[in-house]
């Protein structure tokens, strides 16, 4: 199964520079378990323990098919082939 | 060194005045690794909050978006404080993830909504590092 991933500038680091990486699954957990596969590390950029359970991090923004996943099921959200996923990290600051 | 126009900055400063007590914020996109701040895009601040800020996460896609296509980058990212000085809080520099962008801070706390001076200072935000950067505001900027 082909997703396209696009990877946000201060997530390069883990995909020697490419901008955007194919990965796959049925939903965005597996997806993200996917990519760690062969871009270690990115996985704790992307997700952490909170509340006593694996969550987005809050200041990430993940989209399928230009949706918010925090409006579609977050890590749960469905995936399907040729589906596009964006990364990006909120802007935000006090 | 941050090189900005006339023009961009008095949007800028105009867009800190109109919205204080809340902080503003936005963008200034340029050509990818020009460094030349060419199209101001003011943005919603979703926290609607005086002491925090964030790009609306429909329009921060949206401007990215618009941004490849375009072959840009955000150059600038600015954002006002509206009861403090004009310098990266903790919060500003644990969550600052454009290691390229010029990261401009406007401080309204003296004049509020009025006429009047503002604190306008850039910085570099790298790995949590903080450098100040000397401003200049030309009439126009060219490459």
């Amino acid at each position: 199964m082909a997703i396209e991933v696009r990877i946000p500038t201060i997530l390069r680091t883990y995909t020697g520079g490419e901008k955007s990486v194919g990965g796959g699954g049925d939903t965005l957990a597996a997806l993200i378990d996917d990519l760690e596969a062969n871009h270690p590390g990115i996985k704790d950029r992307l997700i952490e323990a909170r509340d006593g359970r694996v969550d987005l991090r809050r200041f990430v923004n993940v989209y399928v098919n230009d949706e918010d996943v925090r409006f579609t099921g977050g890590l749960g959200t469905e995936l399907s082939d040729g589906d596009q996923v964006v990364v990006l990290p909120a802007v935000a600051g006090g | 060194m941050l090189r900005l126009d006339r023009t961009t900055y008095d949007a800028i400063v105009a867009h800190a005045k109109q919205d204080h007590p809340v902080e503003a914020c936005g963008v200034v996109a340029g050509a990818e690794g020009s460094d030349l701040p060419s199209r101001h895009v003011p943005m919603v601040n979703a926290a609607g909050s005086p002491t925090f800020y964030e790009f609306d996460s429909t329009e921060l896609l949206a401007l990215y978006k618009q941004m490849w296509a375009n072959d840009e980058e955000p150059v600038v990212i600015y954002h006002s404080h509206t009861a403090t000085e004009a310098y990266p809080s903790r919060t500003d520099i644990g969550l600052a993830n454009e290691p390229g962008a010029h990261y401009v801070l406007v401080s309204t706390r003296e004049h509020g909504n009025s006429e009047g001076p503002v604190e306008f200072r850039s910085y570099r935000i790298v790995d949590g590092d903080v450098t100040e950067e000397p401003v200049e505001i030309l009439d126009q900027l060219t490459a």
